[in-house]
């Protein structure tokens, strides 16, 4: 029994070592590589990936709801309103804040606009007995 | 971007992704747009929380009068202009997207990407990217408005060298990019700005009204690209898979509009497609006479039948016939006979248009059927009425090498025992193309606005 305890402190000491390794590799990395120019792969991943899921999950649409996708697509695609949020965020006021919120009231034109005529459309598709 | 705050968007994507998968069918579509919502509030709350984010009160202004502006919209809007209204939300993400890389430009700090003079050569090459994007989105969008609401003519507006024009332009738009990234002033900006504009003008301008389903979806994938384009440069991920996914949509309904016409994407883009060939066909004399019958014959034959399949098009949202529609196939069923809808694909001015008329109409969505799950059966049915729809009828396609529409996927109707086509007069259709299905020994024309025939069905019904 204490053997068994034994080893697994000895393990657990081993892995605690490991985790400090790599977290001390991971500074370095980050440390040596401008942020922004090695997000720029990881975005380039996403964006693959997600061209993929969009893909499949699209065809799987049924025709009959085209339109809806397009309201449902126009809602989402103004998810920009993150930006804009950022840009109107700060509270001395300047150029780029106003843009900001141009673009906050624009986006939101849209989020309101896009989900509420889908849920209009879709409530209409009806089955009759 | 804090550890909660990454896991709090990637929510958001995950739940925008089940909101697209929840269209797969009727009955989970609702549930879809719910989620939608979720990951939008999500998304919003987020970011508001976020340390950067100080300025509640003016936030919340605009936002709500953006709210209250689209919501009265949505709420107001006629299910006929639909396609309208989409086209016009295509151009204020395109704008808005002008304006978030625009205040990136003017405070990049916000951003956090470096401070004004010295953006990082990558993070400028991204914001002019989603610039130039959203602001042919804008433009390009205004005149897909303009065409389908009639502010512009619907005919295509081609002229000399037009095609070279957009080239020159294109380039000067990559010559701007490069320039700006090495100066980094506003006018640079503010030129990629105008070029782009100029260029989604003068995209759209030569395509016909009827190509305006392939337009419309090609800017909804536009409006993703540019908020892609946005993603990469404030480094969020939920951005870039929200836009991959609304441009993987956009593209799709594109290809499928293309295929449903037989044309490739390049053909619908360059335009000029119905006007020149119009113009040419209406000139040739057709001596040839259409067999005209009038409602009541129609009213009868179709009450003493078996089945009948209804054919909607344009013409039938153009003349608000739907609910017409929809009681003269009440008044069918109740008399026994089996009443289904034909849908072709790109029926109408917005893909699926036809399936939200005839769903505002209350027509049950299993009565309502796609051109591969119906074709086949137009040979057992009695008769097939179509009203409104006219090229996506033409047998011409299937055996004319010469035609403009040879090769597009249609409607088999002249299968049916009897053809009903109503019609206002006998102008050709978009394509310019003499409809051959009119002069078939199995087809009886019935003139006249499609809502004011359907009531004269409907009063033949009821006698």
């Amino acid at each position: 029994m204490s053997e068994l305890s034994n080893q697994l402190e000895k393990l657990s000491y081993q892995a605690q070592e490991i985790s400090n390794e790599a977290s001390q590799l991971a500074a370095t990395v980050m440390g040596s590589s401008q942020g922004h120019s090695d997000f720029l792969v990881f975005g380039f991943t996403v964006l693959i990936l997600a061209c993929f899921v969009g893909y499949y999950v699209v065809w799987s649409v049924t025709p009959a709801l085209h339109s809806p996708l397009m309201g449902v697509t126009n809602a989402i695609s103004s998810v920009i309103i993150v930006g804009a949020l950022l840009a109107a965020g700060p509270i001395d006021s300047s150029l780029s804040k106003i843009f900001g919120l141009i673009a906050v009231a624009l986006a939101a034109v849209n989020i309101f606009g896009g989900f509420v005529v889908t849920n209009r459309m879709l409530s209409m598709f009806k089955k009759k007995q | 971007m804090s550890g909660i705050s990454s896991v709090l968007y990637l929510f958001s994507a995950v739940l925008f992704i089940l909101s697209l998968r929840g269209l797969s069918h009727p009955t989970t579509a609702r549930r879809g747009n719910m989620f939608g919502m979720l990951g939008m509030a999500i998304a919003i709350g987020t970011t508001i929380a976020s340390p950067g984010v100080l300025s509640y009160q003016e936030i919340g202004i605009a936002f709500i009068i953006g709210g209250l502006i689209g919501t009265t919209i949505a709420l107001r809007i006629q299910m006929t202009a639909l396609p309208q209204l989409v086209a016009a939300f295509h151009s204020l993400v395109g704008l808005a997207a002008v304006f978030v890389a625009g205040s990136a430009f003017y405070n990049p700090s916000a951003f956090d990407i470096g401070s004004v003079g010295s953006i990082p050569t990558g993070s400028l090459i991204e914001m002019a990217i989603g610039t130039a994007i959203g602001a042919i989105t804008f433009t390009g969008s205004i005149i897909a408005f303009g065409k389908l609401q009639g502010f512009v003519t619907g005919n295509p507006l081609v002229f000399k060298g037009q095609h070279f024009l957009n080239l020159i332009i294109g380039l000067v738009i990559i010559g701007l990019i490069v320039k700006f990234c090495l100066v980094q002033t506003p006018e640079y900006f503010w030129l990629i700005v105008i070029a782009s504009f100029a260029i989604g003008f003068l995209l759209i301008l030569p395509i016909g009204g009827a190509d305006m389903p392939v337009i419309v979806s090609m800017l909804n994938s536009y409006s993703g690209w540019a908020a892609a384009g946005i993603g990469f440069t404030l480094s969020n991920n939920l951005l870039i898979i929200t836009g991959a996914l609304v441009g993987s949509s956009g593209a799709i309904l594109s290809y499928i509009m293309c295929k449903g016409m037989n044309r490739s994407f390049i053909n619908v883009l360059l335009g000029g497609f119905g006007g020149e060939q119009a113009a040419a066909a209406s000139g040739e004399k057709d001596d040839r006479q259409p067999k005209q019958g009038n409602a009541a014959d129609a009213a009868f034959m179709m009450k003493n039948c078996s089945s009948v399949i209804i054919v909607p098009g344009y013409g039938m949202a153009v003349a608000q016939a739907q609910h017409a529609l929809r009681e003269m196939g009440d008044l069918l069923k109740k008399e026994g006979v089996e009443v289904r809808y034909a849908i072709h694909p790109v029926a109408g001015r917005m893909p699926g248009h036809m399936n939200v008329l005839l769903a505002e109409a209350n027509v049950s969505y299993d009565e309502v059927l796609e051109l591969d799950e119906i074709n086949r059966d137009f040979s057992s049915t009695d008769v097939a009425f179509v009203i409104g729809a006219n090229d996506v009828t033409n047998p011409a396609a299937k055996t004319d090498k010469t035609s403009a529409i040879y090769g597009m996927p249609i409607l088999d109707v002249e299968d049916a025992g009897q053809v009903f086509f109503v019609k206002r007069g006998m102008a050709s259709g978009y394509a310019g193309v003499q409809n051959e299905l009119f002069f078939r020994d199995n087809t009886l024309m019935l003139f006249g606005d499609a809502k004011k025939v359907c009531e004269d069905v409907i009063k033949g019904l009821e006698n």
